[in-house]
C-alpha cells in the first residue's frame, strides 16, 4: 500500500493543501486504490506547497505545487509508484534547495507525522532524553554549554549560561518557560517546529527541566498560531501517555509536567520579562532587569526563558554531543540557524544552514532573486526590529557578530525581501507605527517616542522643514535606543535608521557622502 | 447581543471562571475561555471575574484592554484579520488592504453593517513565505490576490 504526504503545516494548509488531501482520498476511494494518508509537516520548500510526496522503494519523491485539480492527472500518471508528472519535483532529498541545507534541528520536520511518537522515536528522537536521564544536571548544562549554543529567539545570549545561573539558584520550584510568541514578522520557524516536530520541543523543554531541576513548564504561544495549538496538544497528550511527560519520566522517578498557555496578540509579550507577567495572568508590561528572570523569574522563582527554536536544538545536542553540534558555523556563531527566507522573493522558505552563508547567497542561489523578477533593493533581516540591509551589504555572513558590526542584527533569523518598487520612508514610517501600537507604554521614549516618530515621518514624507524633521528623527531615534527599557523601544531605531542612512533619497535628504 | 442572553451569558461567565480560576495565572486562560465560548468578553464579565480571582475590576478591565486579541463587542459572524506586516507588505499587501477595506465598506475594528464580517488588523500570521495572507476565523490563506479575497467574501456572505 502506498503511503502518500500532505502537510498539515499552516502555511501549506493556506495554500490549500486541506483541499488537495481531500481530492486525494476521494480520488483513491473512488478508483478503488487503498493507501496511507500522513498528515506531515512542511519541509519548507514553500515555493512547492502543497507539495505531496509519495514513498517508493527508492525513497520519498515530490510533486508540487499541487492543487485538487492536479489530483487525477497524477494517479493517471502512476504518482503512487513515483512516476513522472508535470509536477514532479524529483526525489525529495535531492532537490538542491533542501539538499545542501544542514538541518539540526529542523531533522524531522516535513518527514514524520508530527504527532505520532512512533515516527518521533524511530527517527532517532527522545535519544537526548535518554542521555541526560543518566546524567548529572551540571553535566547537561556543561554539554549546552560546550554546544555554544545562543539563544535563537534574537538576543543571542548563550544558552548554557542561563541554565547554569537557574541551576545554581536554589528554590524549591523552578520552571521552564517556552517564548514560542514568535511575533517578529517575516519568520516562521518556531511555527514549523511547533507543527512539524512537536516532540523536538516537548523533550527539549524536559531536558531543560532535568537540567536545572524544574518540574513545571509552560509553552506561550501565540494566539495567532491556532494550528500549532492543536498539533503542539496532541503531541503533548501522547507524551503524557507514553511516560514521557508527568511524574516518572521513563521510569525514572523523575517528573516534568508541561502545558501551553495562549498569548493575545501583543508583540510586545516576546519580551521574556514582558512574557511572564503575561503567563501571571496581567499586562503584558515590561520589567526591571535585575533580577533576571533566571533568579526571580515566573511567579518570583527562578526560570529559563528560551526560544523555540533554542530548546529545540538541545534534544539533538545530547544525542550527539556539543562538540557535535559546536562543530558548525563561525565565529562566536556556532550550530545552524533555521533561515526563513520571505517577502519578495521566488523561492521562499526555511533553510537551515551553518552559520557563515551570506545573504547573497540564501536570496539568489536559495531564492532565486525577487518574485516580481525586479532588482531586490532591500532586505530586512531579523523582524520588525532588524535593519534593513543595501545590496552593498549582501555579501555579510550571517553571523552573529558580522551583523553587529553593519549595526544589524540576525535576530530569529527572518528575511524579508524587497524588490525596487519599495520606499523606504514608508518603512521607516510603518517600523515607529509598529512601535506604537505594540509598545507596553511603561517606559516613555518608547512609549511617547514611536507616537513623535510616525508625526516626524508623516511631516518628511509630506515634505515639511525637511532638515529640521531630519534632525528631530534622529534625535529621537538616539533618545529611544538610549531610554528605553527593552528592544521594542530601543531597537525601533534599527529599521527607521537604516532606512534613512541606506536608501536617504527616499526621505528626500542628500546622499551622506554630501551630507 | 439582546438582553435576553444576558443571563445565559452570565452563566457561561461563571462556568469557565469558576472552572478555571485555580490554576496558576488564570486570568488569561479564562478571558479566552470566554471569547472563546461568546466570542467577546462582554464588559458586564468583568465583576464576576474579579471576584472570582480576588483582583479589582480595574485589574481585569487593564488586563483585557491591554491585550488587541481581546474584544468587548460581539464580533461580526467572521472576523478576517489581515496581516499588514513587512512581508505581505513586500508583496502588495498594502493594495490589499486598501482593497478590502473597500469592498467590506469598514474599517478596522469594525463589523459591516449586514453583521457578516468584522475587520482586524494583525501583524505577521507567521504565513510570511506566502505573502501577503490573512485569516478568516481560524483559517489562513495565502498568497491572497483582491479577486481571490472576492470569492472568499461571497463565500462568507453567502453562508451567513
Amino acid at each position: 500500500m502506498a503511503t502518500v504526504y500532505v502537510p498539515r503545516d499552516s502555511s501549506a494548509v493556506s495554500l490549500g493543501a486541506e483541499r488537495v488531501a481531500e481530492a486525494i482520498r476521494r480520488e483513491a476511494a473512488q478508483r478503488g486504490v487503498e493507501l496511507k494518508l500522513v498528515r506531515n509537516g512542511s519541509r519548507g520548500l514553500y515555493w512547492a506547497e502543497p507539495m505531496v510526496e509519495v514513498s517508493t522503494v527508492a525513497g520519498r519523491v515530490a510533486y508540487g505545487p499541487v492543487q485538487p485539480q492536479d489530483v487525477p492527472g497524477l494517479f493517471d500518471a502512476g504518482f503512487l509508484e513515483g512516476k513522472s508528472h508535470a509536477l514532479s519535483l524529483g526525489a525529495t532529498e535531492e532537490i538542491l534547495y533542501l539538499k545542501n541545507q544542514e538541518r539540526l534541528t529542523n531533522a524531522r520536520v516535513g518527514i514524520t507525522d508530527p504527532v505520532s511518537l512512533e515516527d518521533y522515536l524511530s527517527h532517532d528522537g527522545y535519544r537526548g532524553l535518554k542521555n541526560a536521564l543518566a546524567m548529572q544536571p551540571a553535566d547537561i548544562v556543561k554539554e549546552v554549554t560546550d554546544s555554544g549554543l545562543r539563544g535563537r529567539g534574537g538576543a543571542a545570549f548563550p544558552t548554557g549560561i542561563k541554565w547554569n545561573t537557574v541551576l545554581n539558584a536554589p528554590s524549591d520550584q523552578k520552571y521552564i518557560v517556552c517564548n514560542a510568541d514568535e511575533g517578529d514578522s517575516g519568520t516562521f520557524s518556531d511555527r514549523m517546529i511547533m507543527e512539524g516536530d512537536p516532540f523536538v520541543l516537548i523533550e527539549g523543554m524536559t531536558i531543560a527541566g532535568l537540567a536545572v531541576g524544574a518540574t513545571q513548564g509552560y509553552i506561550y504561544l501565540r494566539v495567532e498560531y491556532p494550528n500549532a495549538l492543536t498539533i503542539l496538544n496532541e503531541a503533548i497528550a501522547a507524551a503524557y501517555r507514553a511516560g514521557y511527560l508527568g511524574q516518572s519520566l521513563c521510569g525514572s522517578g523523575k517528573s516534568f509536567d508541561l502545558e501551553v498557555r495562549v498569548g493575545a496578540g501583543a508583540y510586545v509579550c516576546g519580551e521574556e520579562t514582558a512574557l511572564l507577567e503575561s503567563l501571571e495572568g496581567k499586562r503584558g508590561l515590561v520589567r526591571f532587569k535585575p533580577p533576571l528572570p533566571a533568579i526571580v523569574g515566573l511567579f518570583g522563582k527562578p526560570t529559563i526563558v528560551n526560544n523555540v527554536i533554542s530548546l529545540a536544538s538541545v534534544p539533538i545536542i545530547l544525542d550527539k554531543g556539543g562538540t557535535h553540534y559546536r562543530d558548525f558555523g563561525m565565529g562566536r556563531s556556532r550550530g545552524t540557524l533555521p533561515i526563513q527566507l520571505a517577502g519578495n522573493i521566488k523561492r521562499p522558505g526555511l533553510i537551515e544552514k551553518a552559520f557563515g552563508v551570506t545573504l547573497r547567497e540564501i536570496l539568489y542561489d536559495y531564492g532565486g532573486g525577487s518574485a516580481s523578477g525586479r532588482p531586490i533593493r532591500a532586505v530586512q533581516v531579523g523582524g520588525p526590529l532588524g535593519a534593513f540591509l543595501p545590496e552593498s551589504q549582501f555579501d555579510t555572513p550571517l553571523d552573529y557578530e558580522a551583523f553587529a558590526a553593519l549595526w544589524a542584527v540576525l535576530g530569529h533569523g527572518g528575511i524579508v525581501a524587497f524588490d525596487d518598487t519599495v520606499d523606504m520612508a514608508r518603512m521607516a514610517r510603518y517600523a515607529m507605527e509598529f512601535c506604537a501600537a505594540e509598545s507596553c507604554g511603561k517606559c516613555t521614549p518608547c512609549r511617547i517616542g514611536s507616537t513623535r516618530g510616525v508625526e516626524v515621518m508623516d511631516r518628511i514624507i509630506a515634505n515639511r522643514e525637511h532638515d529640521k524633521n531630519l534632525l528631530l528623527l534622529r534625535d529621537l531615534c538616539d533618545t529611544m535606543l538610549g531610554g528605553s527599557l527593552c528592544a521594542l523601544g530601543g531597537m525601533t531605531p534599527y529599521p527607521v535608521l537604516s532606512a534613512l542612512n541606506h536608501f536617504p533619497e527616499d526621505f528626500g535628504a542628500a546622499k551622506p557622502e554630501a551630507a | 447581543m439582546t438582553d435576553s442572553t444576558t443571563d445565559s451569558q452570565q452563566n457561561v461567565v461563571r462556568d469557565i471562571t469558576s472552572r478555571m480560576a485555580n490554576q496558576p495565572g488564570a486570568l488569561l486562560p479564562i478571558l479566552h475561555g470566554i471569547q472563546d465560548e461568546l466570542g467577546y468578553v462582554p464588559p458586564d464579565a468583568v465583576p464576576t471575574i474579579a471576584d472570582a480571582l480576588n483582583l479589582s475590576r480595574a485589574d481585569v478591565h487593564g488586563v483585557i484592554s491591554f491585550y488587541h486579541y481581546f474584544r468587548t463587542t460581539p464580533p461580526g459572524k467572521h472576523t478576517v484579520y489581515l496581516c499588514r506586516a513587512e512581508s505581505c507588505q513586500s508583496m502588495g499587501g498594502v493594495a490589499l488592504e486598501a482593497h478590502v477595506k473597500q469592498r467590506l465598506g469598514i474599517d478596522y475594528h469594525e463589523t459591516t453593517s449586514d453583521g457578516v464580517v468584522s475587520l482586524e488588523p494583525m501583524y505577521c500570521l507567521g504565513n510570511c513565505a506566502c505573502s501577503p495572507a490573512l485569516m478568516v476565523d481560524k483559517e489562513v490563506l495565502g498568497r491572497v490576490t483582491a479577486e481571490g479575497f472576492d470569492t472568499l467574501l461571497k463565500t462568507l456572505k453567502e453562508g451567513a
